[in-house]
């Protein structure tokens, strides 16, 4: 298998922006700036999330996804309070040749159905945000983890392929934005359980938590906070055009120690060292 | 010369997503293209492109409906330029699924299957296979890439794939590219005439993919100009 390194852009109105268990938002800084610097470095795919769509009901992404899909010829995924097959049609016309659903495929799992019959069921990819209980399983969460299902992530997962859901993207909650390594028993328990693609997201915090996630058998490796503090930080040294209206203090303290610098070249470089294969980079890495 | 019009494109709109990314890539490289659901402007085009996300049976029913069928046999027909992407590959084709026996548009005979649920070394295949893949020349064919979009192409460039079906030609000659998933090896690029098609996005294949729309746009403007037309 071939694997996938996607970065995972969460986007707040004109902003790049990204918190620990999708909470606590920071600011890094425009969006298609970091979307143009990881399309040059190799990156497989992109993946937008609008994180607070889904509270306001609210789609201000498309002119962002417009104006990336201008320049930028890689797959590209989109979610974030898409609620109706317009809002996919709306996403795809603006140049998302992926969509994520989470919450209106919760409430009204026949929503899956109707777009993958609409769309095709690789056009739609379910988004599963799991936190991990105290009896050693998993439930789904919605709203950017904000609110319970009562669903067990994997049956969920189970039942969302069912319904025409052509790829998974599985984060956990509880390791999201922490750099303490992805969820593998996560990642794992729902790879056996499905038989189509599962994307593995949250808790990244180096070169080779990758590499053990993708060794659980998930397809892609979804991963942000790895990549965005690089490019925010160095572009805070050189004070480049990266730089506008952001605040990274917090950058600065302990809690983010924990997260390592990596470009995508040297992170392809080591997944090639442990074995496993990926795209080869543009020519002019 | 110089007084020819650029060659126009149509790109067949019947209903299913990534048209519009597709119309992207070719003004990326200058090709001018105009996505139509227009029988008539489907003739009318020096050359077509049929894209295609979604399952065979309801796209050929959408083509049916809206007369595009007839008027992408007859452009094929008369040697247009007919470039097939993903979903629109398979449909060049004269069967679907051996479960579903729908027909195809039946410009290329052969069929579409769907990949096993195992791969050759028995592990379980994911279907679709997603992602960026090899597409290599067949072996002992180094020139079956001459005079085709994939012209300027290396051998074994890597582009990216969403599908859970592929072609199989019944004439083996039009098979010019080959890939594999699970260590099965089906075919990812045809090529018959003014026909070619291609089971992964050159328009998401980065700079190798849109060296492919170039390649097809030079073609089409060298076709114009030759006076065979």
């Amino acid at each position: 298998m071939i694997t996938r390194v996607i970065p995972r852009l969460d986007v707040k109105g004109p902003n790049l922006v990204k918190g620990v268990h999708l909470e606590g938002l920071r600011v890094l800084g425009k969006p298609e700036l970091f979307a143009r610097h990881y399309y040059e470095q190799g990156a497989d795919e992109l993946l937008f999330v609008d994180v607070v769509a889904s509270l306001y009901g609210r789609n201000s992404i498309l002119d962002l996804v417009e104006r990336t899909a201008n320049e930028i010829f890689i797959p590209l995924s989109v979610g974030g309070g898409l609620r109706s097959l317009d809002d996919i049609r709306a996403v795809l016309r603006a140049g998302a040749d992926k969509v994520t659903l989470n919450t209106a495929a919760v409430r009204r799992p026949e929503f899956i159905s109707e777009a993958a019959r609409h769309f095709g069921s690789s056009t739609i990819v379910i988004s599963i945000e799991a936190i991990r209980r105290n009896d050693g399983g998993y439930e789904a969460y919605t709203d950017n983890g904000r609110e319970k299902t009562g669903l067990d992530a994997v049956s969920w997962a189970v039942r969302a392929v069912e319904l025409g859901a052509g790829e998974l993207l599985v984060t956990s909650i509880d390791r999201e934005g922490t750099g303490r390594g992805y969820d593998l028993e996560l990642t794992a328990r729902i790879v056996r359980a499905v038989p189509v693609p599962v994307i593995a997201c949250g808790g990244a915090g180096s070169v080779e938590h990758v590499a053990q996630v993708l060794e659980t058998g998930a397809a892609a490796a979804a991963l942000a906070s790895l990549l965005h503090y690089n490019v925010a930080r160095r572009s805070r040294a050189e004070r480049s055009e990266f730089s506008p209206h952001i605040n990274l203090a917090h950058l600065d303290q302990p809690g983010f120690a924990k997260v390592q610098d990596a470009e995508l070249p040297e992170l392809k470089a080591h997944l090639a060292a442990r074995g496993m294969a990926s795209r080869p980079l543009p020519a002019h890495v | 010369m110089s007084d020819l019009p650029p060659p126009r494109a149509a790109i067949v709109d019947y209903g299913t997503g990534n048209l519009y990314n597709v119309r992207r890539a070719c003004q990326h490289v200058g090709l001018e293209a105009a996505i139509t659901t227009s029988p008539e402007e489907v003739l009318s085009a020096d050359a077509v492109i049929l894209p295609g996300v979604g399952s065979m049976p309801e796209a050929m029913l959408s083509l049916e409906l809206n007369g595009l069928s007839d008027a992408l046999r007859t452009v094929a027909g008369r040697g247009t330029p007919l470039l097939g992407i993903c979903l629109g590959m398979q449909l060049l084709m004269e069967e679907g699924s051996e479960f579903t026996r729908h027909a195809g548009l039946g410009i290329l005979s052969g069929s579409v299957v769907r990949f096993p649920d195992r791969g050759t070394d028995g592990a379980e295949l994911k279907v679709p296979h997603i992602g960026w893949n090899a597409v290599g020349r067949p072996p002992g064919s180094a020139t079956a890439w001459r005079d085709t979009p994939l012209e300027a192409t290396p051998d074994g460039e890597y582009m990216y794939f969403v599908h859970s079906y592929h072609v199989v030609p019944a004439n083996t000659e039009s098979v010019v590219g080959v890939s594999r998933y699970g260590g099965i090896e089906f075919c990812s690029v045809v090529s018959a005439g003014a026909v070619f098609g291609c089971q992964f996005h050159p328009e998401r294949s980065g700079s190798q993919g849109l060296r492919i729309y170039r390649e097809f746009s030079r073609l089409l403007a060298g076709r114009q100009h030759s006076p065979l037309r």
